[in-house]
């Protein structure tokens, strides 16, 4: 009985001190942050897509190194975490790998917002599949299939008797929104083509390719940047005539690899500042530099 | 002099008096305040979209023109992953608790007691990481499938983190038994084993069912760890070796891509008053559980 007395006052005690520390720990913090956006405009929140993240990183970091005024904080969430951002006012820059959606158009025209896009970089996404599949060519319209669950089997297309494991990002994800426009409804953003039921969501790319690395049945997509040499990545066509091609930087800049997007950057209205400088930054020969060294495809060769 | 110190004193008195009052029923407005936002945010779903499609469609499209916004596979996800955690935690549990309450001696169950209760202070996240790197390849293996992300790898991490409920609550109910029931019945020639089988079990079942309930209301609520390891597949499991998608996961996934305002939004709300009238009823079942022991 004496226990069940004395726990209660030790979880008030505890909360008291908790809550003197955060106070202790966080408001400074926080009125520090207000204060120095306030008076100095320097602190650039940039967030949005996953895929872009790194990337957004390597040119923050090469940003900061020439201009050490000026601190830039890159976070990921995804294309649709990014774009909620820059609408609601919490970022700088949104990195997206998709269009805004007619719901977000709709919801920036409400707020009376104009956003900019400015491509940055391209991307491939990449099929890939385990090292032991023998499938290694695949055109759009079976992908299609493969995703949607109408083919279920890796033997419909000329692999063993085994059943697909379909690997999907989750739907916060612009890889997720753009494969699923341009690969299972073939561009036609108004089609009603779906991801199976059985398909998994996966949080990450990274934790596609883990998936991918450890089970035969498994079938992912990626952006380029994450494929490794322990798996398998599938030469895709348009259509049965081919060509089947690899997501190289030939094929991705010619416009000829069917599963390609531009990445961009979406800002408020017309850029300046530091922002402006920026997006130079990333657009000059030194930034796209980054690009390449990140195995995206920059925009030009 | 005398009487403006008592006048003073008074005024105190009153005015500690009031704070500690407003203290004490917040947490009441908040909860109040909570589920309000959340039948406001939640209900403006139905004012586009039928409340019964929602609730037994089966199929969950949210981001499709039109999208489906149907949560029976979200709900028999949460159903499968808590179902499996409980089966697992609970006769664990209940034999940890009743070593420690009654078998282990006195500095062993104090080591146990602090280990368990450390257990629950380790971050979900962090389990959910471990589990997503050592324990879903062996669930792949033992089970021969074509992944380990499934219902069954998210209801034994979830077992690990119901177990420090369930065993300190299963504990206090065990060590609440009064000791003239143990005394009396050893005294009658009991063996110890008799004694906890015939007197102690008994005796404290509804603190052991409040435990459970309390148990389930953790796991259902979990989030990080079942979002890494559960594969997050939304159709209707047959089985606990197929990935799942829950309630939880589904908010934490989403809420970054749906607009606010959007139906999407309000979907995630609704999903929201789902999981809080659920918790809602554990929570009220156990402590009722609790007082009818007490009496």
């Amino acid at each position: 009985m004496e226990r069940m007395q004395k726990q209660p006052v030790f979880f008030v005690w505890a909360l008291i001190l908790g809550l003197t520390l955060w106070a202790l720990i966080f408001c400074p913090a926080q009125i520090q942050a207000r204060s120095s956006a306030k008076h100095k405009c320097q602190t650039l929140q940039i967030k949005g897509s996953d895929t872009m993240v790194n990337l957004g990183q390597a040119w923050a970091e090469e940003f900061m190194r020439l201009h050490p005024t000026v601190h830039l904080a890159v976070t990921g969430g995804g294309s649709g975490t990014g774009i909620a951002a820059i609408l609601a006012g919490t970022c700088d820059i949104a990195q997206s790998s998709r269009d805004l959606s007619q719901e977000e158009q709709e919801s920036a025209k409400a707020a009376n917002k104009i956003i900019m896009e400015t491509p940055v970089a391209w991307d491939g996404i990449a099929v890939v599949v385990h090292t032991a599949n023998p499938v290694s060519e695949l055109t759009v319209k079976q992908l299609a299939d493969i995703f949607t669950g109408t083919i279920q089997n890796w033997n419909e297309i000329g692999g063993n008797d085994l059943p697909i494991l379909v690997l999907s990002r989750e739907r916060n994800s612009g890889t997720h929104v753009f494969f699923l426009e341009h690969v299972l409804r073939g561009g036609n953003a108004k089609g009603t083509e779906e991801f199976a039921q059985t398909a998994l969501m996966m949080p990450s790319s990274q934790s596609i390719v883990q998936e991918v690395e450890t089970s035969e049945a498994a079938i992912g997509y990626v952006g380029v940047g994450y494929v490794t040499n322990r798996i398998k990545t599938i030469r895709v066509a348009r259509d049965h005539n081919g060509p089947y091609l690899l997501p190289t930087l030939d094929a991705i800049q010619a416009g000829e690899y069917p599963i390609a997007r531009p990445l961009l950057f979406l800002t408020l209205g017309e850029s300046q500042g530091d922002i402006k400088s920026f997006i130079d930054f990333v657009l000059s020969p030194a930034g796209q530099e980054i690009v390449k060294a990140l195995d995206f495809v920059p925009l030009e060769k | 002099m005398k009487s403006s110190r008592a006048y003073l004193n008074r005024i105190f008195e009153f005015v500690i008096e009031k704070a500690i009052f407003l203290a004490g029923i917040l947490s009441i407005v908040f909860v109040f305040l909570i589920f309000l936002f959340l039948i406001k945010e939640g209900f403006s779903l139905f004012r586009t979209y039928s409340i019964f499609s929602f609730l037994f469609g089966t199929k969950w499209y949210p981001i499709s023109s039109p999208p489906q916004f149907g949560i029976v596979p979200l709900l028999l996800g949460s159903v499968a992953v808590t179902l499996g955690a409980i089966l697992i935690a609970v006769p664990l549990g209940i034999g940890s608790a009743i070593y420690i309450a009654e078998i282990a001696p006195r500095w062993l169950r104090e080591i146990l007691k602090a280990t368990v209760e450390f257990l629950a202070a380790i971050p979900s996240i962090v389990l959910g990481f471990i589990g997503l790197v050592t324990l879903a390849p062996l669930v792949k293996k033992l089970f021969h499938l074509p992944t380990g992300l499934t219902a069954l790898s998210g209801s034994i991490m979830l077992a690990f983190m119901a177990m420090p409920t369930i065993v300190s609550m299963m504990e206090d109910a065990f060590t609440a038994v009064p000791k003239s029931y143990r005394e009396g019945a050893l005294a009658l020639g009991a063996t110890r084993w008799e004694m906890i089988r015939r007197v102690l079990l008994p005796a404290s079942a509804s603190g052991m069912l409040a435990a459970i309930m309390l148990g389930i209301g953790r796991v259902i609520g979990e989030t990080m760890a079942v979002l890494m390891i559960t594969g997050n597949a939304a159709r209707i499991p047959t089985g606990l070796t197929q990935p799942v998608r829950t309630m939880t996961a589904t908010i934490a996934a989403e809420m970054g891509e749906a607009v606010q305002g959007g139906n999407h939004y309000f979907a995630l709300f609704a999903i929201g008053i789902v999981l809080f009238i659920i918790t809602f009823l554990i929570n009220v079942t156990a402590s009722f559980l609790v007082r009818s022991q007490r009496k």
